[in-house]
Parts: C-alpha cells; sequence; structure tokens
C-alpha cells in the first residue's frame, strides 16, 4: 500500500546523498558546465541504447563517461575556451539526440520523462542502481579525499607534494558522468546539474569545512527531495520540478540567515 | 684546509641536477642549454628580470612541465617542498589554516601544530584561508612546504609584498632551516642586487645562466648605502634600515661577459651594465 511513495522516496534520498559531496567539489572546482553538458549528452546515449536495443542504464553510464573523458582531452588540446567548447557539446549532443529520436517512429519515448525526469516511475531494479552507484561514488569519494581537496586548491602544489592530479581528476569526472546517469530518472537531463550545485551552495555559508559542507549539502538534498516530493502530491506538480524549487528555496534562506547573522 | 669540511662537502649530495635544458614558447627560446644541480645543504638564489625564463625553470625544475630538450635527475625519492608566489583560494571553500595545512601528504594535527608554533601563527590555526592577510598566508604556505619534510625547499619569490620585517625574519629563518633539516633550499627573485646573504650561491639567469657566484657582504658604511640605495632603486633602503638589515641581505656583483639586447639576445662581449654603473 504504502510502497508506490516509498520507492520513490528512497531513490530521491539516495541520489541526493550522494549528489552532496560530489556536487560541494562540482561547486569549488567550477565543473557545474561540465556537468550540465553530461547531462545533454545523457541524451544521446538513451537514444544509442534504444537504436542498439541496450541496457539503458548501462548505455546511459557508457554514453556520459566516454563524454566525460573526451571533454577532459579536448580542454587540454584544444584552444577554444573550455566554456565555448561546453556550450558547443552540450547543446549540439542534446540536439543530435532529439533529431536521431525523431527518426524512429516504431520508437514510443516519453521525451518529457527524460528532460524533467519522473521519479514515480521508478521501479526496484533502478533503485538497486542508486544505491550501488552511489555507494561506489562515496567510497572512492571518502578514498581518496584529501587528494581530490588538495588538488582542488592547488593542482600544482597537489602534483608536487605527489598526488596523482590526473589520475584523481579523471576519477572525479567519470564519477560525474555515473552520478549523472543514474540520477536522470529522478530529475530529469535538464535539472541534474541543480541537484548537484544547489544543496552545496545552500550548505556554504552554514559550514566551516570542506567536510561539513559536503555532509550538508547532502542533508538539504535529502531534504529538498521529501520537501519536493510532499509539495508535488498537494499540488499535483510535476516532482523532479518542484524538488529543485525546494532546494532553491533552501538555498534562498541559508543565503538570508547568512547575510543576517552578518 | 680544514680537514672535517672536506669530508662534509664530499658527502653533500646532488638533490637535482638539470642537464642542457631547452625550452621555447612560440618563438621565443626562453632557455637556452642550461645546467644546474643542487646539492643537499646549500641555498641557491636564482635572480633575473622578468621574462628572463625564471618560471619556466622553475616548473621544469619542479617536474610541473616537460622541457623541449633536456634531462631532470633528481635524488631517488626526493621530497620537494614549494612555496608559490601566489595561491588564491575560493571563497567557496570553506578551509581553516589547519584544514589547508593537513592536505599536505602524511600531515598529522602535532606536526601541524609544531609548525604553527614555530612560525609563530599559531593564533591562526582556526582562521579561514581567505581571511589572511598576503605576510600571514606567505607563512602558512611556508609551513605547508616544510610540513612534508622536505630534501629540497623551493620558494618563489618569498619576499614580495612582505613588509622589511617579514623578510628579515624569512632570511634569518631560512639559514636555521637549512641547518636542522639539512635540505637544499631555492630562492627566485627578480631582485637583481640585494640576496639573502647566506646563499651560497646565485644563478643570474636570461635565457640562459649569465653569471653565477657567491655574494658579497653588504657593507654597513654610508658609502654603500649613498652608492647602492640611490643607484639601483632600493630608495626605499634608508641609510638606518639598511643597517638593520644588513646582516640578512647581501649585494650580488654581476660578472657579465656580454649584454642583451631587447630581444634578449646577446649582443657581444662587454662588461655588465651593473658593473659599469658602479665603476662610474
Amino acid at each position: 500500500m504504502i510502497s508506490w511513495w516509498l520507492l520513490p522516496l528512497f531513490a530521491g534520498l539516495g541520489v541526493a546523498a550522494t549528489a552532496g559531496p560530489l556536487g560541494s567539489l562540482v561547486v569549488w572546482r567550477r565543473l557545474a558546465f561540465f556537468g550540465d553538458t553530461l547531462a545533454h549528452g545523457a541524451l544521446l546515449g538513451i537514444t544509442l541504447g534504444i537504436l542498439f536495443d541496450l541496457h539503458l542504464t548501462l548505455a546511459l553510464i557508457f554514453s556520459c563517461s566516454v563524454l566525460a573523458l573526451i571533454l577532459l582531452q579536448l580542454d587540454k588540446y584544444t584552444g577554444i575556451a573550455s566554456d565555448t567548447l561546453l556550450g558547443i557539446l552540450s547543446h549540439s549532443s542534446l540536439a543530435i539526440g532529439l533529431v536521431v529520436l525523431s527518426f524512429f517512429d516504431n520508437v514510443r519515448i516519453d521525451l518529457m520523462a527524460y528532460l524533467f525526469g519522473d521519479l514515480l516511475a521508478v521501479n526496484q531494479n533502478d533503485l538497486l542502481w542508486i544505491f550501488a552507484g552511489g555507494s561506489l561514488v562515496i567510497g572512492l569519494l571518502i578514498w581518496q579525499w584529501r587528494g581530490l581537496l588538495a588538488s582542488t586548491v592547488s593542482e600544482e602544489l597537489a602534483a608536487i607534494d605527489g598526488y596523482p592530479v590526473k589520475w584523481l581528476k579523471a576519477m572525479l569526472v567519470l564519477l560525474l558522468a555515473l552520478v549523472v546517469a543514474i540520477s536522470m530518472k529522478i530529475v530529469g537531463v535538464l535539472l541534474i546539474s541543480a541537484l548537484l550545485i544547489i544543496p552545496a551552495a545552500a550548505a556554504r555559508p552554514l559550514a566551516k569545512s570542506p567536510e561539513q559542507m559536503a555532509m550538508l549539502a547532502s542533508l538539504i538534498g535529502m531534504l529538498s527531495v521529501c520537501a519536493g516530493m510532499a509539495f508535488s502530491f498537494v499540488w499535483d506538480t510535476p516532482t523532479g520540478p518542484t524538488i529543485v524549487v525546494s532546494a532553491a528555496s533552501l538555498f534562498v534562506m541559508s543565503q538570508v540567515y547568512n547575510s543576517v547573522r552578518k | 684546509m680544514n680537514p672535517e669540511l672536506v669530508v662534509v662537502k664530499a658527502e653533500a649530495e646532488t638533490l637535482i641536477r638539470a642537464q642542457g635544458i631547452n625550452q621555447t614558447w612560440g618563438d621565443r627560446h626562453v632557455l637556452q642549454n642550461i645546467d644546474l644541480a643542487i646539492c643537499e645543504n646549500e641555498i641557491v638564489t636564482i635572480i633575473g628580470p622578468n621574462g628572463c625564463g625564471k618560471s619556466s625553470l622553475l616548473r621544469i625544475l619542479l617536474g610541473l612541465h616537460t622541457a623541449d630538450s633536456g634531462k631532470i635527475t633528481r635524488r631517488k625519492g626526493l621530497r620537494v617542498g614549494y612555496m608559490p608566489q601566489k595561491l588564491r583560494i575560493d571563497d567557496r571553500l570553506p578551509l581553516s589554516v589547519t584544514g589547508f595545512l593537513m592536505l599536505a601528504p602524511g600531515a598529522r594535527k602535532e606536526r601541524v601544530q609544531e609548525w604553527l608554533e614555530r612560525l609563530s601563527i599559531n593564533a591562526l590555526a582556526k582562521q579561514p584561508v581567505q581571511r589572511l592577510s598576503g605576510g600571514e598566508w606567505q607563512r602558512v604556505l611556508l609551513a605547508r612546504a616544510l610540513l612534508i619534510e622536505p630534501h629540497l625547499l623551493v620558494l618563489d619569490e618569498p619576499v614580495q609584498g612582505v613588509d622589511i620585517q617579514g623578510q628579515r625574519e624569512l632570511y634569518q629563518l631560512l639559514p636555521e632551516l637549512r641547518n636542522e633539516l639539512g635540505c637544499g633550499i631555492v630562492l627566485v627573485s627578480h631582485d637583481l642586487h640585494l640576496v639573502m646573504a647566506q646563499t651560497d650561491r646565485v644563478i643570474c639567469l636570461n635565457g640562459h645562466v649569465c653569471c653565477s657566484g657567491h655574494p658579497d657582504q653588504v657593507s654597513v658604511s654610508e658609502e654603500y648605502n649613498s652608492l647602492f640605495g640611490n643607484q639601483h632603486g632600493h630608495q626605499h633602503l634608508a641609510p638606518a634600515l639598511s643597517n638593520e638589515l644588513a646582516p640578512e641581505l647581501a649585494h650580488y656583483t654581476h660578472h657579465h661577459d656580454h649584454t642583451h639586447c631587447a630581444d634578449g639576445h646577446i649582443e657581444g662581449s662587454t662588461e655588465c651594465q651593473e658593473q659599469e654603473r658602479k665603476h662610474d
């Protein structure tokens, strides 16, 4: 009886908990646009998954990871400013995904569900992916936390200190790709980076250390999921966007708290 | 000669050696055939005007960049402590001084506390790194470099933006650290004339190694002050202050056998401009 809302709730909480520490790193390292690009490219992954009849979650994870590694390489070798490059890739991959999708008359796909998420359609299999992926992400982040933080502060200093800076960066973008892939069902392509960034930004004024900020971001994200789901039931609004609106409201509150405290 | 001294000299190991380093950025040949070795217990000051290749050489020595040609040999297991000239930490990262120092590999709370006390910055331990003054931040950066117990300590423009008192304290501290840790120290400076007195070797860089040698002791006489205080752009060293600073500073006399044209290429064999001015 209760399971129809319990499953989506746990899925949302799992994604929010994972997004906390990863989103904090995204905020510190200014990777927000990077995450957006991965998310937009994810639609292309779905299209290819349908086209070749692959497991959709695997196709998503694979395409996001490949895109992440391509971006990492392009950033090093092209003379184009990286925000321009990301803008080009982000929107062209979204557009290619949409165009290719339109060629298949026989494939019926709920585009809205991919763009804005469909939390209530989460099944047990999705939940398993979210918790397995989430545990992997959090485990790896905790394991390499010092190195990740050191290279966030200064890549040069971290490299001189002997941290494997390049590997850490590659690991970070791959984890980002994984989280984008598993959280797409919750908030959709267009709102994934909101779930990464907004809770972390809301946590900033309340935190005194990086670890505090990462944990608070998880809590704020989880609170947004609960509030968003509750409001979407009461007012019959789309769940994904309502979660993002809740997170944004919490962000505003933390900013107000911060300016009042000063 | 003191036989003990000979033994010590013979045992001093080379920490890092650069051989035949060449580096070109676009059509500028910024480093030409650089040979350089730094030993244990040795303090080396690299000086040169802006754009002389100091930063490129430093990045190559630190292993951040691979030169177009040439070879870098490091002693096995060499630990390098690096104090950057500038490091800005984004406001979005909530980080205290202790938190920052704990990021050094293998850092422990007790060691962090020890260095904070040694550098008299223990009052800052809980401060957010973004709120420190330039001088305070520089000490924190030095503490970070020392925390890894370096064999080689590299300081990029360590006294830039630091007041005279701070500069003096640093120049007193560095030789002490050298004696305690037995580490080699490399200082990079754009000041072509005044270097730290305990410097064993000054290397003047301008694309290639122009000259190198031991700095002279700063004379504390009025004559010195009137000569260098005005001629070399050190007007801020009023005679009284210069006297006070003298034990930590030394003057480096260049021995160039060539001069550089505006584009950096070598013009022929004439005495260094500084020399000429000095003898005027």
